[in-house]
């Protein structure tokens, strides 16, 4: 740059505003590092994802079954549009690890003897691989292997078909089938609780009867074919052996929790850079047209001794181009650290083995325009106005402002108020847009605060729901096989259990019009206590004598309500299909399916009353003992503790998304502490003439700070209610966004959320004042007679 | 006579980047209560410093100020603000009102703020502004704004008035009318009035003239007879 006196005269005046300058600079920054930071960790993780997921050969469609011959596999594969098929024996288990009172679960998937599998490849980590027909070996999951502190060489105790089987730990490894793996009827993942574990197929037909057969396929399919046309030939080729129900990429349950995930953090993130450009928008408004207003008398002699308009807007633009200079440099180089960091955790998080950085340059080059754009967008009016100014007027001081009686006083209300109120309401009426956009700019600081810790109060929210008022029981069994009634007095017998209640869930196709949909029923004792069906306003309703009861979000996918009768196909036993009708709806944010009473579900299935699954109620002194009973029991094979579930939900919501609602309330502060104190500082600024004159009359520095803070603790109030619609703005857009089959997000907010958003945009606001109280006390008194500025 | 001010060894000395600049070099001085004094010298010559300094809004680099026998050199900035709310009356070349308080608010503004205020539509009658009293500044014209600062001024019954240039932005009509408010002011509230200006000839008006050169007073006059401001020559 050549070193004009006009660049000149920009330095100087850029370091005369130097907080100011900081101020903006920073706001921008936060805007351009938020932009790098929710798109490079997003675009690096989809980019890890999707690497991870080709190089590992991860499936396309799956399905589970009773149990097929091998001859099924060929025609499997010549299914058209599959490029490679593979069939596994997967088989559930439980574990009893030392370190564990309950039992773990665990799933024993198959590997093909001697060869690769074709597809859903695992990484190893550390070991090795399992020998051809080497018995007794496995390949653990990781995450189950570090939650154990295990070591290669330790013996797993695993109870196989009710056999108690020590079974060696030869590799640990990772696979993209389980990135997340949650344990049936879990819907979080638990690495202490659940172990997915692969070993050679010939041992595990062995194990579990299979010899010859499978019960289990995945499927990788050639580019642009239909999946669900290949879903439908597979569940056709299937269901004479059991075939439950051929799924996609999109329903496995991993890769679905990984989208979501990644959903959330999208749109967690997409809503912040916006907002901070908007606000840095309005923060070079309010400077640039506070500079044009000062240098008036400069830009009436420049332009008197020949400087152009094009020259002088030049100018003016050079100082938005220094600031977005500034701005870039930090933000970039911000944004980016913080995304390799962010990505790097996020990968640790989903045990991804690979990491793979993307930080697109048209992602850099559109945060820095975009702010660019903002930016200029604040300075245009101010340029133009000093542009359109005619030299000799320019040249003049300006005539005093036009002030008006404001509607309150012209309704009559002014009599209430002294004259330094009138000045704040005048000062406020003169300007509505200016005051619009800092109401509007600290609201939006407060809705991303109040959205930031909303996700908090959510989860604890849904907690609550499902934990205390619909899943009761502090603990659930599953049996292998469905039980008599009469096991339940087994279950009460062990010392400890203080209730015990049967539960059977069956797997069924619900069907209205032409919509499908694979849900399970459960179906629980009338006047069931430890599992409760609750209604739409919370409250528990009794189980019906006769048809069932839906979730209110399935009902809305049916398209269906209360009377309605739903084609139910059951997809096991008999599968038979009956017509019942839905006669309530029951509001959960967890999963989706229906209810029914235990003997209604009887009489339909024309069995005996028979239940597959116990909730059971503890004395907590007793806890362990029960435990130990359960671990003897092999007909068990699953089991869940609610309190347990509830902690590693809490565990996983502060490892993931509260990192980001952290970050998020770090740059809403910053936001309410840019716009007020540069609000306050420009105010102090334009007005200080005005002030200082006052203080010169005899006016106390309180009085005077009351007329500058009056007019900026007003904005701030109204900030609140503005800041609070938006925050539940934010919030549903969200909600709407991540409802999903498998959990939906309670739009609640607590009263401490509201409080706590309200004090830190208070505190930022009171910290601004404090700093600008501050230069009051520094308002040259001998000036204001000179009537210079 | 008593004295409103008894001014010793006044001295202020500013530094402008690298150069000292004394703008009072041990001013002594006395002026008596109810007196109309004009304070007369170039630019640069330090009567606007010493007329912020006897105002309570500059501090002095030594010496003292004696109001009324009250040091206000060494009072605190809270006790100055109050000094100056209670017995000060300013008017600026530049007028300095609030644009959003209407004439008759500007004065209210100060009324309300002082122990035995004048009722502000009173001040502006003083200086024949009733009927706008409900203008908003931006509505009058230069003269007008100014006698409004002036009723303004009066209107907490100040000690003593300070005037910077009064007439500065004034053409000489209006000037006139300006000198008229405040020589009435004088009589009629036995106010002490200072005025700072260029014109020499606004000196005749005065009791007492005081000559600045170089931030020392050179030489102080007793008008014998004064004239009024239809008399004087702009």
């Amino acid at each position: 740059m050549i070193v004009t006196p006009l660049n000149r005269k920009l330095t100087r005046d850029l370091w005369n505003i130097k907080g100011l300058v900081i101020a903006i600079v920073l706001v921008m920054a936060a805007g351009i590092a938020i932009f790098v930071i929710m798109f490079g960790v997003l675009d690096s993780l989809r980019l890890t994802q999707s690497t991870y997921y080709d190089r590992y050969q991860f499936g396309d469609v799956f399905a589970s079954l009773k149990r097929a011959p091998n001859s099924l596999e060929s025609r499997i594969a010549n299914i058209k549009g599959v490029s490679v098929s593979e069939v596994r024996v997967t088989f559930g288990v439980t574990l009893q690890m030392p370190s564990l009172d309950e039992p773990a679960v665990g799933k024993m998937i198959s590997i093909p003897d001697g060869k690769e599998p074709r597809l859903n490849q695992l990484y190893l980590r550390s070991g090795r691989m399992v020998y051809p027909n080497e018995t007794n070996a496995i390949v653990v999951d990781e995450n189950f292997f570090n939650a154990h502190e295990l070591v290669l060489g330790d013996k797993v105790m695993v109870v196989m078909n009710g056999r108690l089987r020590p079974l060696r730990v030869v590799g640990v490894a990772l696979s993209p089938e389980y990135v997340y793996s949650v344990a049936p009827g879990a819907i979080m993942p638990d690495a202490r609780r659940y172990a997915i574990m692969w070993t050679s197929r010939h041992q595990l037909e062995a194990a579990a009867n299979m010899k010859g057969a499978f019960n289990d396929v995945s499927l990788k399919l050639n580019r642009g074919v239909c999946v669900a046309d290949v879903k439908q030939s597979l569940d056709l080729l299937l269901e004479p052996y059991g075939g439950k129900n051929a799924y996609g990429r999109d329903e496995q349950l991993s890769n679905f929790f990984v989208d979501n995930e990644l959903m959330q953090l999208e749109s967690m993130g997409v809503i912040a850079p916006f907002v901070f450009l908007a606000v840095a928008a309005f923060l070079v408004n309010i400077v640039m047209s506070r500079q044009v207003a000062v240098q008036r008398e400069q830009i009436g002699m420049l332009k008197a001794v020949g400087y152009s308009d094009k020259a002088i807007a030049f100018h003016f633009l050079q100082w938005v181009y220094i600031l977005v200079f500034f701005a870039s440099i930090i933000g970039l180089g911000l944004g980016s650290w913080m995304a390799m960091g962010m990505t790097k955790m996020y990968a640790e998080f989903f045990h991804f083995p690979i990491l793979k950085y993307h930080f697109s340059v048209e992602v850099m080059i559109f945060a820095v325009a975009s702010c660019s754009a903002a930016a200029m967008l604040g300075t245009l009016f101010s340029i133009r106005k000093a542009v359109n100014l005619p030299p000799a007027e320019a040249m003049r001081p300006e005539s005093p402002e036009v002030f008006k009686r404001t509607l309150l006083e012209k309704m009559g209300f002014h009599r209430h108020l002294s004259f330094l109120s009138r000045i704040i309401l005048r000062q406020i009426e003169r300007r509505p847009l200016r005051v619009l956009l800092s109401i509007t700019g600290m609201a939006l600081a407060l809705a991303i605060l109040i959205f930031s810790y909303f996700m908090e109060d959510s989860m604890s929210y849904l907690m609550d729901v499902q934990y205390d008022l619909i899943q009761r029981e502090d603990v659930n069994i599953a049996f292998a096989e469905p039980q008599s009634k009469t096991v339940l007095e087994s279950v009460k017998a062990i010392p400890g259990v203080m209730a015990v209640e049967p539960m059977r869930t069956v797997p069924v196709r619900l069907t209205s019009g032409h919509i499908n949909k694979n849900v399970a029923i459960t179906a629980l004792q009338s006047g069931s206590d430890l599992r409760r069906v609750i209604n739409q306003q919370l409250r528990a309703e009794v189980l019906p004598d006769q048809g069932m009861v839906i979730n209110e979000r399935l009902a809305g996918l049916l398209n269906v309500n209360i009377g309605d009768a739903l084609q139910v196909h059951l997809l096991e036993g008999s599968q038979t299909t009956l017509s019942i009708p839905v006669v309530a709806l029951t509001k959960e944010y967890i999963g989706m399916g229906g209810y029914m009473e235990l003997h209604v579900l009887s009489q339909l299935l024309d069995q005996p009353p028979k239940l597959n699954g116990a909730l059971i109620r503890l004395d907590d002194n007793h806890s362990a003992r029960v435990f130990q009973e359960i671990k003897r029991h092999p007909e068990i094979i699953g089991m869940n503790i609610t309190s347990v579930l509830r902690q590693i939900f809490m565990d996983i919501m502060a490892e993931n998304i509260l990192k980001m609602v952290s970050i998020n309330i770090l740059f809403a502060s910053l936001i309410s502490f840019g716009v007020i104190y540069n609000t306050a500082r420009i105010a102090l600024s334009e007005r200080g003439r005005e002030l200082a004159s006052l203080r010169v009359l005899g006016l106390t520095r309180k009085e005077v700070s009351y007329l500058l803070f009056g007019e900026l603790g007003l904005v701030t109030l109204l900030a609140i209610p503005l800041g609070i619609y938006l925050g539940f703005l934010m919030i549903d857009a969200m909600a709407v966004s991540l409802d999903s089959e498998l959990y939906r997000i309670p739009t609640y907010v607590s009263n401490q959320t509201l409080g706590l958003s309200t004090v830190i945009m208070l505190v930022c606001s009171l910290l601004s004042f404090y700093l600008v109280w501050y230069q009051v006390e520094k308002i040259d008194l001998v000036s204001a007679q000179k009537g210079v500025e | 006579m008593d004295n409103c001010f008894e001014i010793k060894d006044l001295r202020k000395v500013y530094f402008s980047g690298e150069n000292e600049i004394n703008a009072l070099r041990s001013v002594n001085l006395n002026i008596p209560s109810g007196e109309v004094v004009v304070l007369l010298g170039a630019s640069g010559s330090g009567k606007s410093t010493f007329l912020n300094i006897i105002g309570g809004i500059d501090q002095p680099s030594s010496g003292h100020v004696l109001f009324k026998g009250k040091d206000l050199s060494i009072i605190s900035a809270s006790d100055l603000t109050l000094f100056r709310r209670k017995n000060i009356g300013f008017v600026f070349q530049s007028y300095n009102l609030v644009p959003s308080l209407t004439a008759i608010e500007n004065v209210a503004l100060v009324t309300e703020i002082c122990d035995h205020p004048m009722e502000p539509i009173k001040a502006l009658e003083a200086i024949g502004l009733t009927e706008r009293a409900n203008h908003f500044p931006s509505q009058l014209s230069g003269g007008e704004q100014q006698r409004v600062a002036i009723a303004r001024a009066i209107a907490k019954r100040p000690e003593v008035l300070l005037c910077d240039e009064p007439t500065g932005a004034l053409d000489s009509e209006t000037g006139s009318i300006v000198l008229q408010a405040l020589l009435d002011v004088n009589i009629e509230f036995n106010t002490t009035c200072i005025i700072i200006t260029h014109n020499a000839s606004i000196a005749d008006l005065a009791h007492r003239v005081i000559h600045f050169v170089d931030g020392q007073v050179s030489r102080v006059e007793v008008n014998a007879r004064r004239k009024t401001p239809e008399q004087i020559n702009w």
